[in-house]
């Protein structure tokens, strides 16, 4: 039992659960964005799966790891781009072309995996981004370590969640996509097209998605293979339901979950194979039912969440 | 730009948009083709050829559209009712855990009873899956895309820690398997020596039984006013949140089915291969067939044949068989847009 709560002072453990949030957070934020404009995006497990590819084929070719990033968003927010313009201005049911864009988008990256690598067996890998520590911050004990000598990818995933903070709150985007999700009739009423916003904001939070899909193999795992998402993108939605539309309780929803997994892979080890290991993969999953369980009750949708908006109609 | 109703379609247009949603799809696939250096109509004809060239082929076909039937049955019933079941992967393990349990030898009865009492048992479990879900949804409003979602993944989790603990076979030579079915749990093959089994029969009752619920009985009209407006339902008296559980109980039933109809039909016992995606194919398999039940069988045909088709294709052309997946999920996205345009016209003002 002792055992149990020491690994909670570990340094390493705190390192790896800021390791672990970092994808979780780029595409927890995508999805917020997507949400708050009032479309439900369940591309998101394929879109990061893009990412994934297309960040790390980036690189495997040749290219430069800020190259791989920038290759991910873009070929994110072209799926965004498809989805927005199936849901927005087609008001198809976004349950039904989420579904479909995550598997048009897994079973495109397969193939072109395949295609690119024909004969492969052991998943090639690539040099990652490395740990970059802040001086001064990165020595402070046990929090120092665990967020301040991180790769640039983990910064760029906290400066995310305050720019997205900033862009909601505080600039007129950031208003015009709000209501777009809470009344769009006063988006149209301003001048502004419900359609260009929502759209705009689909594929901005996809290419966060595919940024998110992108660190892990470019930060994580260091190369990519099949089934590697492995429901990160279910568990954002999840994440963002538990942080209600807002992107610091968001983040912190997804620190939280991320502690919560690197502790159970700590704990694994610690049962020595009394308790079967599925058990302890299981948990997240089971974690993330309990959080939206816990949360339902006060959760308040964005009220045009998932409502086709036609202009001139009541 | 904007949508207008158009007036109630013609046999002609209605049709017409599925015909161009499959050419869409087509074209599409033909660029990948082409990328991948090879000719798109040798392609298309070797996948024509591996579906429906020869018996064998046919009869692979047939084999493969079995539990798609089952979990595009599934998807259908529950879309109707706009209860987004995206759990058919679950369910369908669930299914195959209730076969090997039962039907390893537990129960020593003949075959009349023991295969439908596993039927049965194997429908009462996915049911059961599904109804979690249903009663967070209902109760408690938990949104049940993204349960039944991560739901699959802590099922199949769930039968790995079974296959290599409780139900794992000590003959196994310590794969992650369980023992075959015995010879009075299974289903017999169609044909001496062929892989088509009873399976695809039960598929097509279902289908047509499905089809009579939907059309013709009062839960049917229930389910889909329900799925059509829930408010207007909860008004005319419908007891809504008792539907959609009703609904939850028979779509997570059919796609149970399919877990059972593998094992005891095809594999002969459990792995955790014993689907390669069959629950997320059967949201196609019932969007092609625009959720209808009877349409259901023909949608899962057509699937099948790309699947068997590209296997046998990627065999002697070299584009890799993964063609088969992106055509399907192609032909979803297109054929929801066929559908929507057969219904409205869009106005480019």
């Amino acid at each position: 039992m002792d055992q149990a709560l020491d690994i909670l002072l570990q340094t390493s453990f705190w390192v790896a659960a800021v390791r672990i949030a970092s994808p979780l957070i780029f595409a927890t934020m995508g999805e917020l964005i997507c949400e708050r404009a009032g479309v439900l995006n369940l591309g998101i497990e394929g879109i990061m799966t893009v990412g994934a590819f297309a960040g790390w084929f980036t690189v495997y070719s040749g290219g430069d790891l800020w190259a791989g990033v920038l290759v991910a968003a873009i070929a994110g927010a072209c799926f965004g781009l498809l989805h927005g313009t199936l849901t927005v201005p087609l008001g198809l049911s976004q349950h039904v072309v989420g579904i479909g864009i995550t598997l048009f988008a897994t079973s495109l990256t397969y193939f072109t995996y395949r295609l690119a690598l024909p004969e492969v067996t052991t998943p090639p890998k690539i040099v990652p981004f490395q740990p970059l520590p802040i001086p001064g911050l990165s020595s402070i004990p046990i929090l120092g370590e665990a967020l301040f000598s991180q790769t640039p990818l983990t910064y760029l995933a906290f400066a995310t969640v305050a720019i997205v903070a900033w862009m909601l709150y505080r600039t007129p985007i950031g208003l015009a996509l709000r209501a777009a999700g809470e009344n769009p009739a006063a988006v149209e009423a301003q001048g502004i097209s419900v359609t260009g916003v929502r759209i705009g904001a689909v594929m901005v939070g996809s290419a966060l998605m595919a940024v998110g899909g992108a660190f892990l193999t470019m930060s994580a795992f260091n190369s990519f293979f099949f089934e590697m998402i492995n429901g990160r993108g279910w568990i954002c939605i999840a994440l963002v339901v538990f942080g209600s539309w807002r992107p610091g309780k968001a983040l912190l929803g997804a620190i939280l979950f991320a502690a919560f997994d690197a502790y159970q892979i700590r704990l694994q080890q610690l049962s020595g194979g009394v308790v079967p290991y599925q058990v302890f993969l299981m948990m997240p999953y089971a974690l993330s039912i309990l959080a939206l369980i816990l949360v339902a009750r006060r959760a308040t949708y964005p009220r045009a969440l998932m409502i086709p908006y036609q202009k001139g109609e009541r | 730009m904007r949508l207008e109703p158009k007036p109630a379609p013609s046999l002609g247009v209605t049709l017409l948009f599925p015909v161009v949603a499959i050419a869409a799809t087509l074209v599409f696939a033909s660029l990948l083709v082409l990328a991948a250096g090879a000719s798109p109509f040798s392609v298309f004809y070797l996948v024509a050829k591996g579906a429906a060239g020869s018996q064998f082929a046919i009869l692979e076909t047939l084999t493969r559209a079995t539990p798609l039937i089952f979990t595009g049955l599934a998807v259908a019933v529950a879309f109707r009712a706009k209860l987004w079941n995206i759990g058919a992967e679950a369910q369908l393990y669930i299914g195959g855990v209730v076969t090997v349990v039962l039907g390893t030898g537990a129960l020593p009865l003949p075959a009349i009873v023991l295969v439908p009492l596993i039927l049965v048992a194997s429908m009462v479990a996915g049911a059961l899956l599904l109804a979690g879900p249903a009663v967070l949804k209902t109760r408690f409003g938990v949104d049940e895309v993204v349960t039944t979602l991560l739901l699959n993944f802590i099922v199949v989790l769930f039968v790995s820690m079974l296959l290599e603990g409780v139900l794992k076979d000590p003959m196994g030579l310590g794969w992650p398997q369980s023992q075959r079915v015995i010879a009075d749990a299974q289903l017999p093959r169609l044909i001496q020596g062929k892989r088509l089994h009873f399976g695809f029969v039960i598929a097509v009752v279902a289908a047509v039984v499905t089809w009579v619920i939907m059309k013709k009985t009062v839960l049917g009209y229930e389910m889909r006013a329900v799925g059509h407006n829930p408010e207007a339902a909860r008004f005319a008296g419908i007891p809504v949140n008792r539907v959609l559980m009703k609904t939850a109980l028979l779509s997570g039933g059919l796609a149970a089915l399919a877990g059972f109809s593998e094992v005891a039909g095809l594999k002969g016992n459990l792995t955790l291969d014993l689907s390669p995606g069959y629950g997320y194919t059967g949201i196609v398999v019932a969007m092609l067939a625009m959720l209808n039940p009877l349409g259901v069988i023909a949608a899962a045909i057509f699937v099948a044949g790309i699947f068997v088709g590209a296997d046998a294709m990627s065999r002697t052309a070299g584009v890799p068989s993964y063609i088969a997946q992106v055509m399907v999920a192609t032909a979803l996205l297109t054929m929801v847009t066929a559908i929507l345009l057969t219904r409205y016209r869009v106005r480019w003002k």
